[in-house]
């Protein structure tokens, strides 16, 4: 299947997001990866920061988070949020020796919700080209509702509701 | 005399500086004596003079890249694809493809304003001769061209001393855009290097501009009580002919008002202006109005109002000529930069031409003599307003409906629109007869028209929402002062210490178009917070038009509410974008009033002293030209951290410090030479956030300052995280490396921050006499 940006303009390539068709495909991207981190921006609602905090207790996953979100977190008394702007997380994921959230190194999966279209399009665009992890690049996803070619791996263009369908059915595959 | 022999010149001279004071130094026409100050290390420097100053900000500061494309397409090569560690044909990579990009964004930004002031200084002294004097502050300015004088070496006195100014900046850029052929320059710091030369050539070409046209034209002179005038669709008083201008090069519009007044007309006709031509014919003649930002341009060029339309450069829609002829508005290009298909008819009679344009004969005209642009115009206007009774194209309510319910709800406008604003769902409601949603669009949006472009039922979407935002836009009465230009020297002199000790918090300048994510009111939301605060809070563009576009309770705007004075608390309406270097000159007018570092030729000692003691920060939130990158670049080199709005992202490369890796952090201690470390201060030198909450801790943050004393410190630490427990609901994870001393931790808050420390493992650290630059070390 073909992803199609959201915003028409923003014709990508040659390398484009493979499309998650199935829920599944994600949950094992988490489940084969060793450090997984899940990142959350600036336009996350309430929704967003619930599903980010399962995602997060479903495998151990680290959250770096738009600090205008900490205060979402703190309320559901979630601890693992660390506070990191958008383009501050993107070039610390990008560099190979960042030592990471707990000190313990670089991630080699990072999966992106809660952003402006174009605020992940770009620092995904950045991750894909400079983000080296050993031989290959860091694996990036997008679970917001929109294609964003610049990941290894995006959700489509969707509803809310089949976006939420879709979070919930990952949810599922990883136990929740 | 070309610029080559005058730096050999001076480089001789240099050799001399331990010895000899006094010196005359003749360059050119330019004869200057300043007796105390000799010449510094780098007059007139070269595109790689400074460059170890800049590698050692890059290496603190690193730039991260986001590509807009994954391929370059620049040579008959290409395409070729760069992803991922693949090189083009030449040998490129991706980080020096994206930072050539960066630097041909800021060679085109300052090639405008260096051609800009080219023009304007070639037609004022034409006008008024070569031997006006410079004068933008009179008695309350010592040096009139701060930035000038510290790159250059030079004070020039008379606009005709401009002239070899620009000629330095020209060869600068053309040394400059040259580094971009295929094949020049292949390592991304270097290009980034040659991005901070670009900035601080095009410093020089927009003082030169603002300098000139202050001089000849008499705008306020670094005036703290700068006149008011209007701003807002409603100021306009629509019975009586109209005439729009827009762009940024004043002298047409100058030579309107000269005529409006040298035939008794003035005050019959409604001269209001877009983006800053609009500001500088307010400096020019307070009597003219503004309407607004370029994000005003179509809806009030489609609501009729105007009846004649004048434009001279940068930043007007180019397809402004089919939108006037829409509404029977006959349009008047005046530069050779923009002629928009017109015929020239600059050596025409101005009755023939005028004849043209209000039978509709022709629908505009090229003029190329800014005092026939007077002429025609007002003619024009006054005759052609009668007939055209404003008759606009903006929909009725009902037209509205109606096209409302051709929507198909295929999401194109949607997809089309930069800020995702949701189209669909307000026509849906239009439909129903409800237009809440639509009005409710019209602050967000920027009127750049891509919906209408898109949609497949030619639905004229923005104007759609202009018509049900009429009532809004119609009550857009606002006040603000207009441009003061320079800071004088006597406010420097009270603020200079304050500012370096940090106790007056931080200087926040709020510069740049109106590309906005959420609307203008974001820029007046973050100005009133720091003003309150107690910052000094200057303005310039677009941005200082939005800023007053609010009223509070009692009906004021920031302006009227806050003094224009260069001091804690005060709000300052600078000018245009060509006024930006009067907010560098401030800065390094500190450097030079407060702290008596020489500035001539001086560069990298004053952007070091900047860098380390001077609480400045420049934000533009709706940073959208290529113009905005290069006036950004130019802080950059000087030591200012800039903060832009989420589609600033979109220059594709930020500069970005890391507050963990201790070894960035150190500096020399000027003292005794030691190596000390000071913490992540300034932490970033070119910043997105991607909200208003965001930006603002992030300037809270970013003016602090290695030097800071205990209680400056003291001071910024409480605004900083005050405003992060309020937008983020608790102290900064990150506090600690900001906190060097028991003394600098806010008394109110001593225990909570206390506990925290001690989580840290904190310890007391020494508070040097900051500086990068070995040599400057004195023990
Ligand atoms: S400039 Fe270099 S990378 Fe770009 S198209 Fe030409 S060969 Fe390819
Ligand atoms: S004109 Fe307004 S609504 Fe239309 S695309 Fe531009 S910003 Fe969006
Ligand atoms: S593009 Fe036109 S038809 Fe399609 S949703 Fe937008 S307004 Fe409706």
């Amino acid at each position: 299947m073909r992803g199609e940006s959201w915003q028409t303009a923003e014709i990508p390539g040659p390398k484009k997001a493979h499309v998650i068709t199935d829920p599944r495909i994600v949950a094992s991207l988490i489940k084969r990866s060793s450090r997984p981190i899940l990142v959350v921006g600036g336009e996350a609602d309430e929704a967003v920061v619930n599903y980010a905090i399962e995602l997060s207790k479903a495998v151990g996953m680290p959250i770096a988070a738009t600090p205008s979100t900490l205060k979402a977190f703190a309320e559901r008394g979630f601890k693992d949020a660390h506070p990191f702007s958008a383009v501050e997380i993107g070039e610390r994921l990008r560099d190979p020796d960042w030592e990471g959230l707990d000190g313990s190194g670089q991630y080699d999966l990072a999966l992106f919700m809660g952003f402006k279209y174009y605020v992940s399009w770009l620092i995904l665009s950045g991750l894909k080209h400079f983000a080296k992890r050993g031989e290959g690049y860091l694996t990036t996803v997008s679970l917001d509702p929109y294609y964003q070619p610049h990941a290894s791996w995006s959700l489509p263009n969707l509803t809310r509701e089949r976006w939420e369908e879709n979070i919930k059915g990952l949810l599922h595959h990883l136990g929740r | 005399m070309g610029v080559k022999g005058v730096k050999v010149k001076l480089d001789e001279l240099e050799t001399a500086i331990g010895r000899f004071k006094g010196l005359e130094i003749s360059i050119g026409r330019v004869v200057e004596e300043i007796p105390e100050e000799p010449i510094g290390p780098t007059p007139f420097p070269s595109i790689a003079d400074l460059r170890d100053w800049d590698l050692k900000l890059l290496r603190r500061y690193r730039p991260f890249y986001m590509p807009f494309c994954d391929l370059c397409c620049l040579c008959t090569f290409g395409k070729c694809d760069l992803t991922q560690g693949k090189r083009g044909a030449c040998g490129l990579d991706m980080a020096a493809q994206q930072s050539r990009i960066v630097l041909l964004a800021c060679c085109i930004g300052a090639a405008t304003h260096i051609g800009h002031a080219r023009h304007l200084v070639e037609h004022l002294i034409e006008k008024y001769g070569r031997e006006t004097p410079i004068n933008i502050g009179e008695d309350a300015v010592e040096i009139d061209m701060p930035v000038t004088t510290l790159v250059t070496g030079v004070k020039p006195k008379t606009l005709g001393d401009l002239e070899m100014v620009l000629d330095y900046c020209e060869e600068q850029l053309t040394h400059l855009l040259s580094c971009c052929h295929t094949g020049m320059e292949g390592n991304n710091l270097d290009f980034e290097s040659k991005v901070f030369h670009a900035g601080m050539i095009d410093q020089i070409g927009m003082e030169i501009a603002d300098a000139a046209q202050i001089s000849a034209y008499g705008f306020p002179r670094a005036d703290p009580e700068a006149p008011f005038t209007e701003i807002g669709w409603g100021v306009v008083d629509t019975s009586k002919p109209v005439i729009l201008v827009i762009g940024h090069n004043v002298p047409p519009a100058v030579e309107i008002v000269n005529y409006l007044i040298d035939h008794q007309l003035y005050g019959q006709v409604e001269v209001a202006g877009i983006c800053c031509t609009a500001h500088d014919i307010t400096r020019y003649n307070a009597g003219a109005k503004i309407i607004g930002p370029i994000s005003w341009q179509l809806r009030f060029v489609r609501s009729g109002i105007p009846d004649v339309i004048v434009v001279d450069e940068q930043c007007i829609r180019t397809n402004l000529i089919t939108e006037a002829m829409k509404i029977g508005a006959p349009f008047i290009a005046a530069s050779e930069k923009c002629c928009h298909g017109l015929p020239d008819r600059t050596h025409d009679d101005p009755d023939a031409i005028v004849e043209d344009l209000v039978s509709g004969k022709a629908p505009g005209a090229l003029i190329l003599d800014p005092d026939k642009v007077g002429e025609v115009a007002v003619r024009v206007a006054m005759e052609i307003a009668p007939k055209r009774r404003k008759s606009g194209i903006l929909p009725s309510r009902e037209e509205v409906v109606e096209w409302a319910k051709r929507c198909r709800r295929c999401l194109e406008c949607r997809r089309a629109c930069p800020n995702d604003l949701p189209i669909p769902e307000a026509l849906e409601k239009a439909a129903k007869g409800d237009l809440s949603a639509l009005e409710a669009l019209y602050e967000d949006c920027i009127g750049c028209v891509r919906c209408e472009s898109a949609c497949p039922q030619g639905i004229p979407i923005h104007s759609l929402i202009a018509s049900a935002a009429r009532e809004r836009m119609a009550s857009e009465r606002f006040k603000i002062r207009v441009g003061r230009g320079a800071v004088q020297d006597v406010e420097i002199r009270r603020v200079g210490g304050p500012i370096v000790l940090g106790e007056i918090p931080g200087v926040v300048a709020l510069v740049g178009c109106a590309n906005y994510p959420r609307g203008g009111i974001e820029v007046a939301e973050i100005a009133e917070e720091f003003a309150r605060r107690n910052y000094i809070v200057v303005a310039t563009g677009c941005a200082a038009m939005s800023m007053a576009m609010v009223k509070d309770e009692e009906g004021q705007t920031i302006y009227e509410k806050y003094p224009g004075v260069f001091d804690a608390g005060g709000v300052l309406n600078i000018g245009s974008c060509v006024s930006n270097p009067h907010i560098a000159g401030a800065a390094i007018k500190i450097a030079r009033i407060f702290a008596k570092r020489n500035l001539r030729a001086n560069y990298e000692e004053i952007a070091d002293y900047i860098l380390n003691r001077v609480g400045a920060v420049g934000v533009a939130w709706g940073a959208m030209s290529q113009k905005a990158a290069s006036i950004a670049s130019g802080f950059w080199r000087l030591g200012v951290p800039v903060i832009v709005g989420p589609h600033g992202m979109k220059y594709r490369r930020m500069l970005l410090g890391r507050r963990e890796r201790e070894e960035d952090w150190y500096v020399y201690d000027a003292r005794t030479g030691d190596r000390v470390y000071v913490g992540p201060a300034p932490e970033h030198l070119f910043y997105a956030a991607e909200t208003k909450e965001e930006a603002m801790v992030m300037i809270a943050k970013l003016v602090m300052r290695p030097s800071d004393t205990t209680k400056g410190r003291a001071i910024k630490l409480t605004h900083w995280i005050d405003l992060h427990k309020r937008f983020y609901g608790r102290l900064p994870d990150d506090l600690h490396l900001y906190v060097r001393r028991k003394a600098d931790i806010p008394i109110t808050m001593r225990d909570e921050i206390m506990k925290f420390l001690e989580e840290k493992g904190w310890q007391e650290r020494p508070i040097p006499d900051p500086t990068l630059l070995k040599r400057l070390i004195r023990g």
